[in-house]
């Protein structure tokens, strides 16, 4: 039931953000989170957005995942 | 178009962490996961394929739909009968069993009952149908509680008089304790909830890794954010320490969402609930506060909690413990299938043993 999908902000109307998933385009609740903008990408559950997408974090953990592989290499 | 998530499912990054475990030498370790999208991603990916026999990753309580008690399917369903009444829920709860069948009958017997996306979705229903009561079923942990607490604050605001909300909430804290503190649970790693963690934070996991000694790490919900996350457990299990890793950073932070926290504390409070197959556990669940008693469905329509009593020669108990299998249950795949279930883990597409039932590899 907590499955939640990140998408990117393409549009913002008050309180409700057009939310990109993929190509599909979604209404999505901004009323939980603070300071998004048009390119953030939020967390999608049940048509909120519940948090913000940190992009540099997401890749330290694909970097995170290659480190067996320069081990594998060296 | 390029998929964002690709390299969360990179093949090669995956056998590489496969073959990474495979070698592990260490005490045989007791995992447990407590979500059920952490439930279905294991099992459709097959990482228990991928782990070593001493490493054994065990599902606890992660689906809120499979620990919700019968009784609150039996007001939900009382509810849905009444010609006055619209049922919104969400699509999980339709099949339960209740004592005078689900959901899904009572709409085949002519009940109004809508499946909703979003929680927010009930208001428009309530507006549009002035003459009606909206009674909106709320059955969530803490990634979901905070949207349905918004949709009671809203409709306090609009003064929404035919919309109320039948809560049955819990929260993650004080069952993992008690899994935590049970020598018979026996848990050594407890591999937490992505989205429940996106909301109340890691600082939580620190203090049950101090007192109870069961470390964790948070996980994401791709192959390689679900194998790293067990690698990384198994070795701080291993190593003996009481410390918590985050790998989900990329949504994750120490302190949650405080909005969505706020959110959700000004509507519910704390309260004790009832978990299916494991039993009453204090301070685990959360009701509707007093100021917002004219939305509680449970006050306005003066329902009863029922008797909480479980199916006979139903294991989920102690499969929600971890400490059996699905296969260790009479009733698994002969009487308690998804089309027609028994128990609370084969109830949601998300159970234990609806899981086990479609992808196998529980052992």
């Amino acid at each position: 039931m907590c499955l939640a999908v990140p998408g990117k902000v393409t549009e913002i109307k008050g309180k409700t953000a057009i939310v990109e998933i993929m190509g599909v385009l979604r209404e999505a609740s901004l009323e939980l989170l603070e300071d998004v903008k048009v390119g953030d990408y939020v967390i999608l559950h049940a048509g909120c957005a519940i948090e913000k997408l940190d992009e540099a974090e997401a890749l330290k953990t694909i970097e995170l995942f290659k480190e067996l592989k320069d081990i594998y290499h060296e | 178009m390029n998929n964002y998530l690709d390299p969360y499912r990179d093949t090669g990054l995956l056998h590489l962490w496969a073959e990474r475990l495979q070698k592990y030498q260490g005490k045989p370790l007791k995992l447990m996961e407590v979500c059920g999208t952490h439930t279905m991603a294991i099992a459709r990916y097959g990482i228990r394929t991928l782990l070593p026999e001493r490493i054994r990753l065990v599902s606890g309580p992660g689906c809120p739909v499979c620990v919700t008690p019968s009784y609150y399917i039996n007001s939900a369903v009382a509810l849905a009968r009444r010609p006055e009444t619209i049922v919104a829920t969400f699509g999980d709860l339709m099949r339960i069993p209740g004592d005078e069948g689900s959901l899904l009958e009572a709409k085949s017997l002519g009940a109004d009952i809508r499946v909703l996306y979003s929680p927010l979705d009930a208001l428009k229903i309530a507006r549009d149908n002035p003459e009606r009561q909206v009674v909106l079923l709320s059955v969530g942990f803490e990634t979901t509680t905070p949207i349905f607490a918004l949709a009671i604050d809203k409709a306090s605001q609009e003064g929404l008089n035919n919309f109320t909300v039948l809560s049955a909430n819990k929260t993650m804290p004080e069952v993992l304790k008690v899994l935590a503190g049970d020598p018979t649970v026996g848990i050594d790693g407890y591999l937490y909830p992505g989205h429940v963690s996106a909301i109340i934070g890691t600082r939580f996991y620190e203090e049950l890794a101090e007192k109870y000694g069961v470390p964790g790490v948070v996980a994401g919900f791709e192959p390689l954010d679900i194998l790293t996350a067990v690698a990384a457990l198994s070795e701080i299990c291993n190593e003996g320490r009481h410390t918590v890793r985050n790998l989900y950073t990329r949504v994750v932070k120490p302190e949650g969402n405080p909005r969505a926290v706020q959110a959700m504390e000004r509507v519910f409070e704390p309260a004790d609930a009832v978990w299916r197959g494991i039993g009453r556990i204090s301070g685990s669940g959360l009701a509707i506060r007093e100021e917002y008693a004219r939305y509680d469905a449970w006050k306005v329509f003066d329902l009863q909690i029922g008797e909480y009593s479980e199916p006979e020669g139903c294991r989920c108990g102690e499969i929600l413990k971890g400490t059996k299998s699905p296969g260790d249950c009479p009733l698994f795949g002969t009487r308690c299938v998804p089309e027609n279930p028994v128990g609370a883990c084969m109830v949601s597409s998300e159970g234990t043993c609806a899981a086990h039932y479609k992808y196998g590899g529980i052992r």
